[in-house]
């Protein structure tokens, strides 16, 4: 229970002029008349002049008001919100890797590298990919750089006619985008009634102009594409390449590998199936991993190992690379994370992740619909996660699956993703993860029967809902259509230095 | 029912033809269209001179649920865009057959025009979709 909030919701609302926090201060402030006169600021910057106690409180209590994974069922689909061990987070900060400065030598940093080698060929072995790079610092950056790599191959080749990237329909909406930021068309395919990716359509649209295809499997639309050699077979005799989009490697791991199936470049999301922190604007990590003839454009710096000691792989052992994506080696208190996973889980463990994560997908599933909710797909077997549509529920009731959403939240439930996919209306888009118990499953089967009950007999309830968070319903259109994004002080508070 | 105006052609992806009988085109989304999105937040309109081929993206539609391409119906090139949706998407949600009109164009082959939907037909697409 979050214990009431009575201050104001803004730290600048509590601020006092001249307010401060002195034990805070650092000793050796710079003084302003290093700065040359022109380049100095007039007015004093709008910073909230507050107490130490009170900037301690705030935070804290802002920190109450989460939703997070450690406190509540967070079944964000595409996004396994799954626990984060804490042994990964105190390995991760152990002296020796936080104090490591990061332009420290090859001699002093043996101890890292090792982890970061042993990484790499973990996630080679458990993708089936030739090689793998951890240099991208984010799942997006991971996409850009895969994409990049397809455009150095076949420019390498002297290619120059393939300008189009095909995404299927279901796709994650970073796809086209990634593939707009490399310069390629972006052509959609569209997605079947059983959720597979239309074969004919994809023969129609391959040909001398498809640099490569992006896919999720299993899809967004939580279904393992069974076509997917066909696939790779059109795509590749059309001289394209395919792009593995790890979002949903959770549902797979250890089981099926995406090298097996015939992808060139993968982008794995550590902070999905690795079990890395999730969200709140990073730090994240997006290693990619590719096929033999794309090894040579991989990001730089690697790690390799000559058998006594690791070494750097940098633009001297790498010229065809596609280059650096951060100033040094990507997020390593992430990576570090998703390696001390990897290593407890060990091979086998790697396998018991996606078999509970489908079998809690599939019970999760069984139970609403046997509640009398709609799957979206109903003759597929979940992967680890499925669609509800409430199609129904919003013909017959007036109440959308936004008001669902909204209402979980009082009921404690993190919603689900919401209206995506977007070729389902209406739809939740659920992924317990294996992580979750029973008791937790049913638990969220239980709100979704009340808050229908609700929406039959009260659906005002709903409409208004969320009655217990800190904040009500916001007016997302307002918001959307006037964007405010920055604090600023009314006129009359606006002191001058 | 949404409204389907049948003195305009459509496409199977939800936009609106209209024949201005000066040898360009007007185009929109559907009444249906703009109530699946819900409440419209931003309109990205393609660039007047622009030359647009048939089903290529050629304007976005955001709204708080999703971003949606618009297709150019057919091959031709943009000649005006509505001004006014910078300002005020939600006419879009208001007047999706009138005000929210989204752009102009002067279609390579004019005749063409007859090829898109008429209105039963899109109706009945509609329909189908939604079972």
């Amino acid at each position: 229970m979050p214990i009431p909030c009575r201050s104001a919701m803004l730290i600048h609302d509590q601020s006092r002029t001249g307010r401060r926090a002195t034990a805070q201060a650092p000793l050796d402030a710079p003084q302003v008349t290093d700065i040359p006169e022109g380049l100095r600021r007039r007015a004093r910057p709008a910073l909230p002049e507050v107490s130490e106690m009170q900037a301690v409180r705030h935070y804290t209590r802002l920190s109450q008001k989460n939703f997070s994974i450690d406190t509540h069922f967070y079944p964000l689909g595409s996004c396994t919100m799954k626990y984060n061990p804490r042994a990964c987070n105190s390995l991760a900060m152990l002296p020796g890797f936080l104090a490591r400065h990061p332009m420290a030598p090859e001699t002093h940093s043996q101890g890292l590298m090792a982890c970061l080698f042993d990484l790499q060929e973990i996630l080679k072995q458990v993708t089936g990919m030739h090689a793998v790079s951890l240099a991208p610092s984010a799942g997006a950056q991971g996409e850009f750089a895969g994409v990049a790599m397809i455009r150095a191959y076949h420019q390498a080749r002297g290619d120059h006619a393939r300008t189009e990237i095909l995404v299927p329909d279901a796709a994650h909406g970073t796809n086209p985008a990634s593939a707009a930021m490399c310069g390629f068309k972006v052509r959609e395919i569209p997605t079947g009634d059983d959720g597979d990716v239309e074969l004919e359509a994809l023969k129609a649209a391959v040909g001398p102009q498809t640099a490569g295809i992006m896919l999720t499997n299993p899809s967004t639309v939580g279904v393992f594409d069974r076509n997917i050699q066909a696939i790779a077979r059109s795509v590749h005799d059309a001289g394209g390449l395919l792009y593995y989009d790890g979002a949903n490697l959770n549902a797979i791991l250890g089981k099926v590998r995406p090298g097996d199936m015939g992808f060139d470049v993968i982008h794995m999301n550590l902070h999905k199936t690795f079990s890395t922190p999730h969200g709140g604007g990073g730090p994240g990590a997006g290693p990619v991993g590719v096929s033999k003839r794309l090894e040579p454009f991989l990001p730089v710096p690697m790690v390799d190992f000559d058998g006594d000691d690791y070494h750097w792989l940098t633009e001297s052992e790498r010229p065809e690379t596609i280059g650096r994506l951060t100033a040094f080696g990507g997020n390593m208190g992430i990576l570090l994370r998703a390696y001390v996973y990897a290593r407890m889980l060990g091979r086998e463990g790697m396998g018991r992740v996606s078999e509970f994560a489908t079998l809690n997908a599939n019970y999760l599933m069984a139970r609403l619909r046997e509640a009398g909710f709609e799957a979206a797909y109903p003759r597929r077997r979940a992967s680890h996660e499925f669609i509800i549509t409430l199609k129904r529920e919003s013909r017959e009731l007036g109440v959308n699956a936004m008001d669902f959403a909204k209402r979980l939240l009082d009921y404690g439930y993190h919603a689900p993703t919401t209206y995506f996919p977007l070729l389902v209306p209406e739809c939740l888009l659920i992924e317990p993860t294996e992580s979750e118990t029973k008791e937790d499953l049913d638990g969220f089967v239980e709100a979704m029967i009340a808050i229908r009950r609700e929406a039959q007999e009260e659906p005002e309830t709903l409409k208004g809902a969320p009655h217990k968070m800190p904040v009500r319903r916001l007016d997302d259109v307002r918001a959307a259509r006037h964007l405010d994004l920055a604090w600023k002080p009314a006129a009359s508070e606006t002191t001058h230095g | 029912m949404s409204e389907v105006p049948a003195e305009l052609r459509y496409t199977k992806t939800h936009e609106w033809v209209k024949d201005n009988g000066d040898g360009t085109l007007t185009v929109g989304i559907t009444d249906h269209a703009q109530e699946a999105l819900g409440d419209i937040v931003f309109v990205e309109p393609p660039e007047v001179g622009r030359a647009i081929a048939a089903e290529e993206a050629s304007a976005v539609v955001e709204s708080v649920k999703a971003a949606s391409d618009i297709y150019a119906p057919l091959a031709g090139e943009i000649v005006e865009t509505n001004a006014t949706l910078t300002d005020a998407p939600e006419t879009i949600n208001t007047s999706p057959y009138e005000d929210g009109w989204i752009f102009r164009f002067a279609p390579a082959d004019p005749s063409a025009y007859h090829n898109l939907l008429d209105a039963a037909t899109y109706e009945q697409a509609v329909e189908d979709e939604d079972d």
